[in-house]
């Protein structure tokens, strides 16, 4: 994991990387870290995803919306390898993913949280972060009944969990069963824990899904803080305060495809995004008088 | 009523070759089930493989009881993979569902006709156990503990039986405590939230129903030498079910709970056998009424009922953990 520095210069960085580049679906990034090309994934006759070019700017925060259905989740899930696109291609750091299985990429160095809460319920929240680690040698089947071999690493993982547990406020329950923690927590424990991994990207499905508002603003602290310590983050999201808040890059997906791209104040000016999310005939005058869609709940 | 023959009956049956070979299949799929979540439905046929592989060498085809031994583990391994490779990547039930099929077919391939030079059919195989009781260091004789007396060979295959059982109760609880069972009980309660932490899955499934079928398999080994002979009809869907039975009496994923649950088990069921036999032959009234054969049945039925009242009160088992268990599952 890379050093943090001062806080708020590495959102700097990345709006001005993010400044040059066009507002249209497709643009290219100066520095990509994830770029897809013609992944299109076919339920029977529906496509759920059909996007013809994208690509996410390392460093950055970039949000992932759009109207229910929009195929928002399945692209999450065919980034990260829990399922297998039809056709097209995908590369993280420039390597192709394509039939790489979901574990894999996830140690290449994406980890992925999923949009319901997957807490293992009657594991402690201490086993669910020690979890989190990878390349651990006492997970090996020969290695496991031989403690000597994996204590000194089971210490060490120890003590980054502690030192995650305490960021995310859940140090208090480190001997509880994740089972009993609240959504919030949840969602913090599922976060920390993909944090064991030491990641590059973070995927994070609907974080705010369900969490009540006081942990709200402790939840966008910290996925601004992972843009301070260098990992990329992409983000679904339907909440438009929240999107407008914490991201530099927004990506508007309506019926499998990236219908708009750019900074969020852009976007949410944009007529396809509206219509996308307001169907195209909607009342002018609406918009006219001052009602702007962004202070309507799109869900 | 003789207390001592049912005393000495029960006690026999709750640490004897019953729940021993009980014990170990219940051990087995304690790491299957208990920790990883995988349903295998067809323990017996592990159980029947080891056994067969045994008899069926040494008596049929003249190798010697370690060769019996060795290729006995390995067609457990075998069977782990054949069972595993097609289902493990798909949804928990389909497991269910292809062990408890491939079960069926193992019992009834082994007393098919067609393979009663090798099986034995449904007579099965009886001259195989020499081997072992030449190794028995024993003196010949009889051999009285408390209540129980036993002969030399009935003696040792305890002792072994016992050893075995606390040579798999050490290795699953080396594994447990491990950062291997750790994975294992993340698959068990979400395997894509574990995959998504970059563990192979698939791999940890498949080591699970190997290491659980070699672990019943023991048990396999137990009851071919403890009765000196293999009859197809043990290893039906009846004996998976008990070995289940015996695993949630005791408490899933707890190391001592198939054990605890074998003893248990094969007490109620032999006790409340001998006990309702007694009471016919006292003539007591309303029980007299029926034969000693129908009180066989009737056993079942009251350990069934007492199981019952256990899942309602106990849900979790005996050494199970009432709090885990009021944890929604996800």
């Amino acid at each position: 994991m890379p050093d943090s520095p001062v806080a708020g210069s590495r959102k700097e960085a990345a709006v001005q990387a993010l400044a040059a580049v066009p507002n249209v679906p497709g643009a290219p990034k100066p520095d990509p870290i994830l770029v897809a090309d013609h992944v299109m994934r076919r339920f029977g006759g529906l496509t759920a995803v059909d996007v013809d070019h994208v690509e996410i700017q390392r460093g950055a925060i970039t949000a992932l919306i759009g109207p229910n259905g929009a195929g928002k989740t399945t692209f999450f899930n065919l980034l990260t390898g829990f399922d297998t696109p039809d056709s097209g291609s995908w590369l993280f750091n420039g390597k192709d993913l394509a039939g790489i299985p979901a574990y894999r990429v996830a140690r290449m160095g994406m980890v992925r949280t999923f949009q319901l809460t997957k807490a293992l319920s009657r594991m402690k929240v201490i086993e669910n972060m020690r979890l989190g680690s990878t390349g651990q040698t006492g997970e090996r089947l020969w290695a496991s009944m031989l403690p000597f071999t994996w204590r000194k690493q089971e210490r060490e993982i120890t003590s980054r969990a502690d030192a995650l547990l305490e960021r995310f406020n859940l140090l208090a329950k480190r001997e509880d069963f994740a089972g009993s923690l609240s959504g919030g927590q949840r969602k913090l424990l599922e976060m920390a824990r993909a944090l064991m991994s030491g990641p590059e990207m973070v995927m994070l499905d609907e974080p705010m899904a369900g969490v009540n508002p006081a942990l709200t603003q402790s939840l966008l602290q910290h996925i601004k803080d992972l843009r301070e310590q260098g990992m990329t983050v992409l983000f679904v999201e339907h909440d438009m305060d929240m999107v407008r808040d914490i991201s530099d890059w927004v990506i508007v997906m309506a019926q499998g495809r990236v219908i708009a791209e750019g900074p969020p104040e852009d976007v949410m000016k944009d007529s396809a995004v509206i219509d996308a999310y307001l169907g195209g005939h909607h009342d002018k005058a609406l918009t006219a008088s001052g009602v702007s869609f962004t202070e309507e709940d799109p869900a | 009523m003789d207390w001592s023959f049912i005393i000495s009956t029960t006690l026999l049956a709750a640490f004897g070759i019953e729940a021993i070979v009980f014990g170990l299949a219940a051990i087995g799929l304690n790491l299957q089930f208990g920790y990883t979540g995988l349903l295998n439905f067809g323990q017996s046929a592990f159980l029947a493989v080891a056994a067969y592989s045994l008899a069926t060498l040494v008596s049929q085809m003249g190798f010697s009881f370690w060769i019996g031994i060795v290729v006995g583990i390995l067609a457990a391994v075998l069977l782990a993979l054949l069972l595993g490779v097609p289902t493990l990547r798909l949804r928990a039930d389909y497991l269910a569902i292809v062990t408890i099929a491939a079960a069926e077919i193992v019992r009834l391939l082994l007393r098919s006709v067609t393979l009663k030079e090798w099986f034995g059919g449904s007579d099965g195989i009886n001259d195989f156990s020499r081997g072992f009781y030449d190794l028995n260091p024993i003196a010949i004789g009889r051999y009285t503990i408390g209540p129980i007396s036993l002969s030399q060979d009935q003696l040792f295959i305890i002792i072994v039986g016992w050893c075995l059982v606390a040579l798999a109760l050490l290795v699953t609880w080396l594994l447990v405590r491990s950062p291997w069972g750790r994975v294992l009980k993340g698959i068990r309660e979400d395997e894509d939230a574990v995959r998504s932490l970059g563990k192979n899955v698939y791999l940890y499934k498949m080591q699970a129903l190997i290491i659980g079928g070699v672990l019943g398999c023991l048990g396999g080994f137990v009851y071919a030498l403890g009765r000196q002979a293999v009859n197809p009809d043990f290893f039906g869907t009846d004996s998976t079910f008990f070995a289940y039975a015996i695993l949630i009496l005791g408490g899933a994923a707890r190391v001592f709970g198939p054990v605890l649950g074998a003893i248990i088990f094969w007490a109620l069921i032999q006790g409340s056998d001998v006990i309702l036999r007694s009471l016919i032959d006292a003539g007591v009234p309303v029980v007299s009424l029926m034969t000693a054969s129908q009180a066989a049945i009737i056993r079942f039925i009251l350990v069934g009922a007492g199981l019952m009242i256990l899942m309602i009160y106990r849900p979790q088992g005996i050494l199970g953990d009432r709090k885990e268990l009021a944890l929604d599952a996800r």
